[in-house]
């Protein structure tokens, strides 16, 4: 009997293209996606050394940071325009397909990549992003890389990897109604910290994992790298397959595909498996969460007050607390649900799928942005755009007064024009509560879709399943 | 690379833990498309006022810094985006070696490629050098090929470094080189697949 293993060690085995004492393992890459920021050096470097892209077929561009979300064509900043005409360039000049801003396929490189089934159980998945992590809900084990290993996959499809170490993450129980995949996450790394995954791959198991839609273990995957890890994976069961079924790039003939399948869910972890280093959590008590401070580990469940600085644990030191306050214009022991938001963003490769925005929908519909904050809503993809206005999304949203936007990364780290303005405060389904992250001086606060929806009503923090019932019994 | 082994130079301290690459290089400046030219946007948002004069508040704009190629910060150092620009702008500043209780594991990566060496010592140690080097202009030395930190007084800390990120720093090689040499195993292996 062969012994057992988990999915890392399973695809790391057949991805090694050689080994030897004293060294990583030199590993095959079976897709890279690449976006406007992280590869204009590392295309100049091939050009400097007379070098080629070693399999353009398993190279993928798009554009997202960078690109405007009002007028798609209207890029005012020459420097962004520069970069995104750079990358059209550098993909003409080596044969790589590219998603440009104004193709069908333009969308969030990892919103994208599950869309056309680019994104495979089993395959080894890179971009020169941290957020690469989110294709492991797939079962694939995907990273994000520098610009000098963008280069050094470009010219050879390989990577020098040490095997990493493994941590599972076992959720136990089921969620609560109203509790989400974004709230589940955001709860493990505040129990656990921002680094508590550091030199790991983070495999997610357990009960709440496995009743997860595809859409919610991409947004679990995603912030994998927040709590420190690379990567962080989920293993490939039906509703992978069923994900994957028809999308472009998984195998078209029936049998192959069934073959590819099998396969699939064969590399599912054994039971038996063990890892480095194996936590628990109960999903029953989780509830919606906000984050507070100035990186994703400060959460607090909605009903909570913001921590004292005088009553520090050991998570995060008292001078820690006192600078994220500062920072945040919060006080010690406020209530979470008093504190007053001027702008609302729907979007990000955290959450931004169709799922969503059906959901932020729910919430609002019949409803009206309170007159003092600015919503917006920023879906993930030109395909998520497109579907959601055959449902008749954009028309709950506008009609409740959020702009509609078109595709790209935006207000999540606002390279274009989505800047929140120093000192204001944002209810943010994105991934980074980081100083500074949305525009210099803005202050975040990291929540679910259905959150932030329901806070852009109310002009404040609230409980969404609150909000909610109130909401059926008015 | 520039190939880096033993290093004397003087220590910047910037006691925070959680320094994410946000902080070491905003945003905004990761629109330009050379390598180079960093530098003048590092820690920017720490630096700097909105209009572009210094914050005199903030110890990096003290002139007693002025010349350190020694970075020493708190825990999980350079958490966050895979921007190489993050590890660029420090070098571009004239930072040659960071020291931290533990770094994000994307951020060591892209430091070792490029020429910065990333040293890993205890909490303990770290707030020692923190602490010299707030009271007066202090200059230590940094051995890779030893794994060894040292002062001119009594302090000595060794350090863990991966063997192959060791010999890629001493040698400052070209790493696309060394692994096209491996070129007909990739051959072979993607014969397999296909």
């Amino acid at each position: 009997m062969n012994e057992p293993k988990t999915i890392v060690e399973k695809i790391w085995d057949k991805h090694v293209v050689h080994r030897e004492e004293g060294k990583p393992d030199l590993l095959y890459i079976d897709l890279h996606l690449v976006h406007e920021v992280t590869s204009p050096q590392a295309f100049e470097g091939l050009r400097m050394k007379n070098r080629q892209v070693r399999k353009p077929e398993l190279t993928y561009a798009t554009m997202d940071h960078n690109v405007p979300t009002i007028h798609r064509n209207v890029i005012k900043d020459a420097v962004s325009k520069k970069q995104m005409q750079t990358l059209k360039d550098n993909c003409s000049q080596f044969g790589i397909s590219l998603a440009d801003i104004d193709h069908p396929d333009q969308g969030i490189v990892h919103v994208i990549g599950p869309e056309l089934g680019l994104t495979q159980p089993g395959k080894t998945i890179v971009c020169g992003d941290s957020h690469t992590s989110t294709h492991g809900a797939f079962g694939a084990l995907a990273f994000g890389i520098g610009t000098s290993e963008v280069e050094h996959v470009l010219a050879t499809q390989t990577l020098w990897q040490a095997p990493p170490k493994t941590l599972k993450v076992q959720v136990n129980g089921e969620l609560g109604s109203g509790v989400t995949a974004k709230d589940l996450i955001l709860a493990i790394i505040a129990k656990f910290g921002v680094r508590f995954g550091t030199g790991h791959v983070i495999e997610y198991t357990g009960e709440a994992i496995k009743n997860l839609s595809m859409e919610e273990r991409m947004t679990v995957c995603n912030m994998s790298i927040e709590a420190g890890a690379r990567a962080g994976l989920i293993s490939p069961d039906n509703k992978t397959v069923e994900y994957l079924r028809g999308k472009r790039h998984v195998p078209k003939e029936a049998d192959s595909f069934e073959k590819a399948a099998a396969e699939w869910k064969a590399l599912a972890s054994d039971p038996e498996a063990s890892y480095d280093k194996v936590v628990e959590i109960e999903a029953a008590e989780i509830e919606p969460q906000v984050s507070w401070g100035t990186n994703p580990g400060m959460c607090l469940p909605v009903s909570a007050s913001v921590p004292d600085p005088n009553q520090a644990e050991t998570a995060n030191s008292k001078e820690e607390i006192e600078r994220a306050l500062e920072y945040m214009g919060l006080e010690a022991g406020q209530q979470i649900s008093s504190v007053a938001i001027d702008h609302v963003f729907i979007g990000s490769c955290t959450n931004s799928r169709l799922s969503d925005l059906r959901r932020a929908a729910e919430v609002i519909r019949g409803k009206k942005v309170n007159p003092k904050v600015k919503a917006i809503v920023v879906p993930g993809s030109f395909s998520v755009k497109t579907a959601a206005e055959a449902e008749g999304l954009d028309v709950i949203f506008t009609q409740a007064g959020f702009q509609w936007r078109e595709a790209g990364c935006s207000m999540c780290l606002a390279m274009n024009d989505d800047i929140v303005p120093p000192g204001e405060r944002c209810a943010s389904t994105s991934n980074r509560n980081f100083e500074g992250r949305q525009g210099n001086g803005a202050r975040t606060h990291l929540v679910s879709p259905e959150m932030a929806a329901a806070a852009a009503i109310e002009g404040h923090f609230v409980d969404v399943r609150k909000f909610t019932e109130a909401t059926l019994h008015s | 690379m520039e190939p880096i082994n033993k290093h004397q130079g003087l220590v910047y301290p910037l006691n925070r833990g959680n320094i994410d690459t946000d902080q070491i290089i905003p945003k905004q400046f990761l629109k330009r498309i050379e390598r180079q030219g960093f530098g003048q946007f590092l820690f920017y948002n720490w630096r700097f006022h909105d209009d572009g004069t210094p914050k005199q508040e903030f110890s990096l704009n003290d002139k007693k810094y002025q010349n350190a190629s020694i970075l020493v910060a708190g825990e999980n150092f350079g958490c966050g985006s895979s921007r190489e620009h993050a590890p660029w702008a420090l070098q571009d500043f004239g930072f040659k070696v960071i020291i931290a209780p533990s770094f994000a594991d994307i951020f060591y990566n892209n430091c070792t490629k490029n020429g910065i060496l990333p040293v890993q010592l205890t909490e303990q140690q770290t707030k020692q050098l923190m602490t010299r080097a707030e009271t007066e202009p202090y200059t230590i030395t940094v051995d890779l090929e030893n794994q060894l930190v040292s002062d001119a007084g009594d302090f000595r800390a060794s350090f863990q470094v991966p063997a192959y990120q060791k010999e890629m720093l001493l040698n400052g090689w070209d790493e696309i080189a060394v692994t096209l040499t491996h070129a007909d195993k990739i051959t072979e292996f993607e014969a397999t697949r296909s």
